[in-house]
């Protein structure tokens, strides 16, 4: 096992590296530098200020001097310092790194106690009318975009049932009554757009076991079916459910993006929409390369649990 | 309809006709598999709705009529109208055009270069492997939204850039499909036949391996395509994709956010239409994937 998990780390490092690279490169291909930002299209400054301003944020360098400079930095935990707020912009993903931790663990949870028995229900009752409701449910589900779903469940508690979530973040240590009435919107919205995924791997996941000899053995030993679908289905179908749950996590945190902007949560997922609407490039390339390397460290863990649940792959 | 009894229902199709000619066959499978009608049916539909937009909206969709501003649903406008007092079903009609162009563009591309990063990477295998491999790990290691919102950001708003952010996003996900297929066929007999009589690369690849593989692409491409239209339509609802007045879904239902309580049909129709365009490709994808399963072109 701790072999498997050391050439797994080593793995992880070329696209780490990769990452690192395009994300870099891509903040400067985009046409126009900061000076230009700051000097503006109308002014016509002299030479001596292009100079010295390419040389304050360290764009007179070539493009490798600065790539090793700025890896150099992040590697220790310094990302830059963001143009528009001066600020340290590893200390800005600090502040709302657990507000969108918050929403994809509330949202996962969401997903998992809605998809799970949702799924074993449909498998339970194949091809019967419940079973055929759940599917086209699930599939209803992931047709619908979050920031629609999110509008039209606050339309609707507002218009009928007169309420709303409240305004401003405060955080669950603080204020936990408010922060439960913040988030449980925000979660069963970016929640339900897993939910159907995993009730949808859980489903056929529960097929293919219930399918197997060992499960036809215990019903000839006339074991309770109970304990047939929980003890011995249940404990088997779940594996692959784990990864796709792991996997999802990655979409949690693109969904997470636009779940704080329709509820205007200061997570990370609005960190970087509104660097990107500012043109604060530091704190995008520092804020994408964080969640990248977050998505791939997330990646990492389910893949070291699966290994662990399922010891064939150790192997390959 | 469970994927045991369609394959069983496919296998009979296809044993009871056994000199029954390949078109004739898939058109009968077609019918018999009931999400690929109906998601067909509704594909077709949504298409000629966005064909002859011009024709099935009463209104035009971007001019402006302050006297009748945010009116509700009426017989004059089925939909309601906008703060501009545009006709909202009008403005939706328009939309489906911009949706679907706008995927079905991002996916076409997408499946182009996926299918020959995928082509490439399982046949030739070796360092052509490993370099399209560690490339497409890169892109696997950002959410799919954010890799899109991204490289919006960097391109700039507008349709085209919103159709290569798609594009970029998805090809890797077609890449892999595409590898994985090929890595089961590359060693067949058939491959080492074409090898055997002095068949060039590029000849094996078009003729032999790539017909091969066509069912795990159209399955994929299906999907994606759905994929597509919601990753359109939050570029657009954020700003970065399609740009006002032009009445893009996302576009639409970026400005009924405002007026949420006062004008909710602003809100709902856009987002009812985006929900039936991608429940659509969902069910046909899903049909799709029961129909061409491999087990049953093994069997």
């Amino acid at each position: 096992m701790a072999k498997y998990i050391a050439t797994r780390l080593v793995s992880v490092i070329p696209t780490l590296f990769g990452i690192s690279v395009l994300v870099f490169l891509a903040v400067r291909f985009i046409p126009g530098t900061i000076v230009d930002q700051i000097l503006g299209a109308d002014s016509i400054p002299t030479q001596e200020t292009i100079d010295s301003l390419r040389a304050y944020f360290g764009i007179d360098q070539p493009i490798h001097t600065q790539y090793l400079r700025w890896i150099g930095d992040a590697v220790q935990g310094d990302l830059g310092t963001s143009w528009r707020t001066s600020q340290p912009v590893a200390s800005m993903i600090a502040a709302r790194l657990p507000v969108t931790i918050e929403l994809t663990v509330a949202a996962m949870f969401v997903a998992l106690v809605t998809g799970i028995p949702l799924g074993i229900l449909s498998a339970m009752r194949e091809n019967t009318r419940l079973d055929h409701v759940i599917r086209i449910a699930s599939l209803f589900s992931l047709s619908v975009p979050i920031f629609w779903q999110a509008a039209m469940l606050i339309l609707v508690l507002s218009l009928w049932f007169n309420w709303t979530p409240p305004a401003g973040y405060v955080g669950p240590i603080e204020e936990p009554g408010t922060n439960f009435r913040m988030m449980i919107l925000p979660s069963i919205v970016l929640g339900t757009s897993v939910s159907a995924t995993i009730m949808r791997m859980t489903r056929s996941s529960m097929l293919d076991v219930m399918r197997q000899d060992y499960i036809r053995t215990a019903r000839a030993k006339g074991q309770a079916e109970r304990v047939i679908v929980w003890a011995h289905g249940l404990k088997n179908a779940l594996i692959p459910v784990i990864t796709v749950a792991g996997l999802q996590v990655g979409y949690l945190l693109g969904g997470a993006v636009i779940t704080e902007e329709v509820f205007t949560l200061p997570g990370l997922g609005r960190l970087v929409l509104g660097a990107i609407h500012q043109r604060d490039y530091p704190v995008v390339q520092g804020a994408v390369l964080f969640i990248a390397a977050m998505f791939i460290l997330i990646n990492l863990i389910v893949d070291v649990i699966y290994a662990y649940v399922n010891p064939t792959l150790r192997y390959d | 309809m469970t994927k045991g009894v369609h394959l069983m229902e496919n296998a009979t199709v296809l044993r009871a006709h056994p000199r029954m000619p390949q078109w004739r066959r898939s058109v009968r499978l077609t019918f018999r598999n009931r999400l690929v009608f109906v998601g067909g049916l509704l594909v077709v539909a949504l298409t000629l709705v966005a064909l002859f937009a011009g024709l099935v909206a009463p209104y035009d969709p971007i001019a402006t009529n302050s006297s009748v501003a945010l009116r509700s649903p009426s017989v004059e406008h089925p939909f309601g109208t906008d703060r501009f007092g545009r006709d909202v079903f009008s403005r939706a009609i328009h939309g489906s055009r911009i949706s679907l162009w706008v995927s079905l563009a991002s996916v076409a591309v997408a499946t182009t270069v996926g299918t020959i990063l995928g082509l490439a990477s399982g046949y030739f295998g070796r360092w052509t492997d490993l370099l399209i491999s560690r490339v497409l790990d890169i892109l696997f290691s950002f959410p799919g939204l954010l890799l899109a919102i991204g490289i919006a950001a960097f391109l700039g708003p507008g349709q085209n850039n919103a159709i290569l952010a798609i594009a970029i996003v998805y090809s890797p996900l077609i890449a892999r499909v595409v590898r994985g297929s090929v890595l089961a066929e590359r060693h067949k007999e058939y491959v080492e036949a074409a090898r055997l009589i002095g068949a060039r690369h590029g000849r094996i690849l078009r003729r032999h391996v790539l017909p091969n593989v066509l069912s795990p692409i159209i399955v994929q491409a299906s999907i994606t395509l759905s994929y597509a239209i919601l990753i359109e339509a939050s570029l657009s609802y954020l700003g970065l994709g399609t740009q006002p007045p032009n009445p893009s879904w996302g576009t639409m239902l970026s400005e009924g956010r405002p007026f949420l309580e006062r004008a909710p049909w602003m809100s709902v129709f856009p987002g009812m239409s985006i929900m039936l365009a991608v429940f659509a490709f969902n069910l046909l994808g899903d049909g799709l994937r029961e129909m061409l399963d491999p087990r049953l072109r093994s069997g």
